[in-house]
């Protein structure tokens, strides 16, 4: 709900005020200026043709602050179109405030259509999950991304990270996984786990869980990442190779629910939420796709999708 | 025999240059420092070959370059001009995917080309474990790093590699996953030595390794370094300011003085009867 | 101590006085008063009681008002009031569960007991330049207002205190466990009576953060989040809200509450701590006066940053971090540049021009 602040009836007299535009003048379709548009489509082309390599652009300054997905914003505003079915999540959820707003945002500048249903979407934009159900061919995946840069973790300097991709230089970030099992016996990095792309770039999938990691190799959707903030843009396109970094010995493990299954739909193969129930105490699970939780639910007490759900 | 390296022309210069610099500086002029353009010249025109097997002393003071040949060769920084061949393909190398072209000048590489062959045909040891070892990574993971940089991805393996290079080096393998600012300085030496060694380089560098370490801890570094060197057979090069270590390693020496060789010969003989006036005055200021 | 940069300094400072009065009150439109400040603009106002280290919202608004909007000058007005009041006590330690809520929300978990609480924040609106406000009608804006309250039927009242999201942490053994008092109680530092050494008591340290200067802070943070540091923090609990007060009367000796105070804390849990122990999440604690979001998150993210027992990054030295956060301090030594450094200079120019000269004879040709 938003509170229009009420307005006086316009004084007699002409003053600057009276010149400035409106809103729908102002902008044009999707917010963003044509030449921003096409900068950021010119971008997106040079990194679907490097996959996982970073692109440098001009990150413009959006309506929702820097570190909330401005990124992500621009990549949907330089694609989207009248024809377009826009779904966008966030940690899963179609409602969460963040997710929310966006959409508010983009229906205000757009007259693109609005979905919570995966398989209805042609364009998603996604906050640190990927939909369970797979995706196909026509369909976008926008991820926003916080730090573009996997190997960060071991060196903050930009310089420096440039030579080492530019060079395949990636000892380092193999280094720190080593020590990783010399101190604890495992792996510790959780999200933003670092994956070798088409076996040449290093690349940062953005903080989605382990879980969803797999959903990255050779898809057939095309995916693409942006930071805002720190203005980069990269892309996996479909049936591109995308692998964990892992040893012989040492295989890349998802994170683990046990037996554990989703109270409201029953599901024992999604990511699960865990939440402390407010009155009991207990701890509860649920699915984190929001959408897939209540489409199974809709279907009637089915574990597992049917074939038809997962194709859409 | 044909040589295992050659470099040719070697120099390193500091600042802008004219084209006073060659003939205004040197061991003839006595200076490092251009007078007309202020240029320093670290080194200057250093040609030299290093044979199979062979173990090379270059000897100097401070300011005389040897240390800058020696990273030079490294590829830790570039040359301003010189040619650098490497011709290994006398020697059998182990897993020999890495071909170099003996017609090819090193320096002319990538920096991507370069690095690969740094790590996997040469090791380097410094006078200062800092500038050669990762000081908060563990022992092992030190030497793991260039195994994972030659392409290794077992961690097992690479563990069971790390435990033989630290035994040869006499490091206790009960320290491995330690990091070696735990260390003695004698101690963190000998890392560095297994570090050089992990992926079986055809050339190794031992940049002052002894110098700053008490003496009987220096007697113990340079038995193991010479008794290595016995068992694998590595082309070695080896700068000291030392004539004792110089002495106690080494087959031929090169004498350096403000970037330039001034007499080069089988390390015996330059010790016993030394030409160059400069020669004469370090072997007979030692003690 | 006066000093003379030209002649007529004195009557040249009023003059700059005067000038300045001009271009705060000068103008056509109406002229601001306190109360219009303190209610319209309270995040300016909470920043600068923040800073200021003063919990005195209408002095605040004074302040800022006659700061003509500088929020740095404002919070030094404040210090500079502060410093002279008389010093009757210490309120007794108040534990910040029993916070009346306003806002309350966790980024480490979906759902939390007690709830995610929205509260009143900008976090979700567009930042469109909303040019309606130019003729905001007052009458009816106050309408509307009383309007939203008109017809919502009563809620179940929200309970008195709000379990700690960090205490389930605790109990499931996934901190790291509060340092046990080593039965010698670490003195309580006041540094506006003593000055800081280091290392820094604990009570120093979160005193120096809590009265830091928003900007600074926040750049210091930032750095350590994007790299340059270590702490990859989530929000185990954001809080705003109003805490009471309690203060021992010195005659009866019983602790009564005197007032309450609106502040934001913020607790910031860090990946796993990496000092050989156990592994375990770390603590980072913020807490300011008024509603200031980025400062609290700062300060918790700082506050675990400088436990850095070997400091990899500026923002992990607690050193480095403590000395710059005062925006007083900073600010004042920023500007003390203006004042005339002609003496220093000169003897500078005389060693530059002494150089040059033998550069120059050093270049004749001497063969």
């Amino acid at each position: 709900m938003t509170l229009s602040v009420p307005l006086e009836p316009m004084p007699p007299t002409a003053d600057w005020r009276d010149r400035l535009p409106t809103e729908g003048d102002r902008y044009a379709y999707g917010f963003l200026d044509e030449g921003a548009k096409r900068e950021i489509r010119r971008k997106l082309l040079k990194a679907v043709a490097i996959p996982g390599c970073q692109v440098a652009f001009g990150s413009r300054e959006m309506p929702i602050a820097r570190g909330w997905g401005t990124g992500g914003l621009q990549l949907t505003l330089a694609l989207i179109g009248p024809q377009d079915v826009l779904k966008v999540i966030d940690q899963g959820a179609d409602d969460s405030v963040n997710a929310v707003n966006i959409k508010r945002f983009v229906k205000r500048v757009t007259d693109a259509a609005l979905t919570t249903d995966t398989a209805a979407a042609t364009l998603i934009q996604t906050r640190h999950r990927i939909p369970e159900e797979p995706l196909r061919p026509h369909q976008v995946l926008v991820f926003q991304v916080p730090i573009p840069e996997p190997l960060r973790l071991v060196e903050p300097s930009e310089r420096t990270t440039r030579r080492m991709h530019a060079e395949a230089d990636y000892s380092r970030m193999w280094l720190y996984l080593y020590e990783d099992i010399v101190k604890f016996k495992a792996i510790t990095v959780g999200a933003r786990y670092p994956v070798m792309v088409n076996r040449r770039h290093l690349m940062d999938p953005s903080p989605i869980p382990r879980w969803d990691v797999p959903k990255l190799n050779r898809g057939e959707a095309l995916l693409l990442f942006c930071a805002g903030r720190e203005k980069r843009i990269y892309a996996v396109p479909p049936h591109t190779r995308v692998e964990p970094l892992a040893f012989e010995d040492f295989a890349f493990r998802v994170e683990a629910f046990d037996d554990r299954r989703c109270e409201r739909c029953g599901a024992t193969t999604t990511f699960l939420d865990e939440v402390v129930d407010d009155k009991t105490g207990r701890r509860v699970y649920s699915c984190s796709d929001t959408a897939f939780c209540d489409k199974i639910r809709r279907r009637g007490d089915r574990e597992t999708p049917s074939p038809e759900e997962k194709r859409g | 025999m044909k040589p295992v390296l050659q470099v040719c022309h070697l120099t390193k210069r500091y600042g802008p240059g004219c084209p006073a610099c060659l003939d205004l500086t040197g061991a003839v002029r006595g200076v490092n420092q251009c007078p007309r353009c202020r240029s320093v010249l670290a080194c200057r025109e250093v040609s030299f070959d290093l044979y199979p097997n062979e173990v090379l002393g270059i000897v100097g003071e401070s300011g005389s370059g040897k240390s800058t040949v020696v990273r030079l060769l490294h590829f830790d920084f570039e040359p301003t001009g010189g040619r650098f061949h490497l011709n290994l393909n006398g020697n059998p190398i182990p897993g020999g995917e890495l071909q170099i072209d003996p017609a090819q000048n090193l320096f002319a590489l990538s920096a991507f080309h370069r690095r690969r062959i740094r790590n996997e045909r040469m090791g380097i040891v410094y006078q200062n474990a800092r500038m050669g070892l990762r000081l908060k990574v563990s022992a092992g993971g030190n030497i793991a790093e260039r195994l994972l940089m030659a392409g290794w991805r077992h961690v097992g393996k690479m563990q069971r590699r790390a435990a033989n290079l630290l035994a040869q080096t006499e490091v206790p393998v009960a320290r491995m996953n330690e990091p070696p600012r735990n260390f003695s300085g004698g101690m963190q030496q000998r890392v560095q030595i297994a570090k050089a060694l992990a992926t079986r380089p055809a050339l190794l560098l031992l940049d002052e390794v002894t110098t700053g370490l008490d003496v009987s801890v220096q007697a113990r570094v340079l038995d193991l370094i010479r008794s290595l060197q016995q068992e694998l057979g590595v082309a070695t090069i080896v700068v000291s300011h030392d004539l004792g270590v110089i002495r106690l390693l080494t087959s031929r020496t090169l004498v350096m003085r403000f970037g330039t060789i001034v007499e080069s010969g089988l390390s015996d003989q330059i010790l016993e009867d030394p030409q160059h006036p400069y020669t004469q005055l370090l072997v007979n200021s030692a003690l | 101590m006066g000093y003379v940069a030209v002649r007529g300094g004195a009557a040249a400072i009023e003059n700059a006085a005067q000038f300045s009065l001009v271009r705060r009150a000068g103008g056509d439109s109406n002229l601001l008063e306190p109360a219009q400040i303190r209610d319209q603009l309270h995040f300016a106002v909470d920043r600068v009681m923040g800073e200021g280290s003063l919990y005195a919202p209408d002095l605040a608004a004074l302040a800022f008002k006659q700061a003509a909007g500088d929020t740095l000058e404002a919070a030094f007005i404040l210090r500079a009031y502060r410093t002279t009041l008389p010093r009757l006590g210490y309120a007794e330690p108040i534990a910040t569960d029993a916070m009346r809520l306003i806002r309350r929300i966790s980024a480490a978990f979906k759902d939390i007991p007690g709830g995610q609480l929205l509260g009143p924040t900008s976090d979700y609106t567009l930042r469109l330049l909303n040019f309606d406000l130019q003729a905001e009608s007052s009458a009816r804006t106050r309408e509307a207002v009383a309007q939203l309250f008109k017809d919502t039927a009563p809620l179940a009242p929200l309970p008195e205190r709000f379990p700690k999201v960090v205490e389930m942490l605790r109990r499931e053994g996934l901190l790291a466990p509060r340092p046990a008092s080593s039965g010698k109680e670490e003195p309580l530092v006041d540094i506006t009576r003593q000055a800081l050494t280091f290392p820094a008591a604990r009570s120093a340290q979160l005193q120096s953060l809590a009265r830091g200067e928003t900007g600074g802070m926040l750049a210091l943070a930032y750095s350590n989040m994007r790299g340059y540091g270590s702490v990859h923090p989530v929000i185990g609990e954001l809080r705003v809200g109003y805490l009471p007060v309690p203060y021992k009367n010195p005659v009866s000796g019983v602790v009564e509450t005197i007032g309450e105070i609106l502040v934001t804390e913020a607790e910031v849990i860090s990946r796993i701590a990496d000092d050989g122990g156990p592994a375990v999440f770390s603590l980072g604690y913020g807490l300011c006066f008024g509603h200031n979001e980025t400062k609290a998150i700062a300060m918790a993210v700082l506050d675990r940053a400088i436990a850095a027992t070997e400091p990899a990054a500026p923002s992990e030295d607690q050193e480095f971090v403590l000395t710059h956060v005062d925006g007083i301090e900073s600010m004042g030594f920023c500007n003390h540049y203006k004042l005339p450094h002609y003496v220093t200079f000169q003897s500078e120019l005389d060693r530059l021009r002494n150089i040059q000269a033998e550069e120059t004879s050093a270049r004749d040709p001497l063969s």
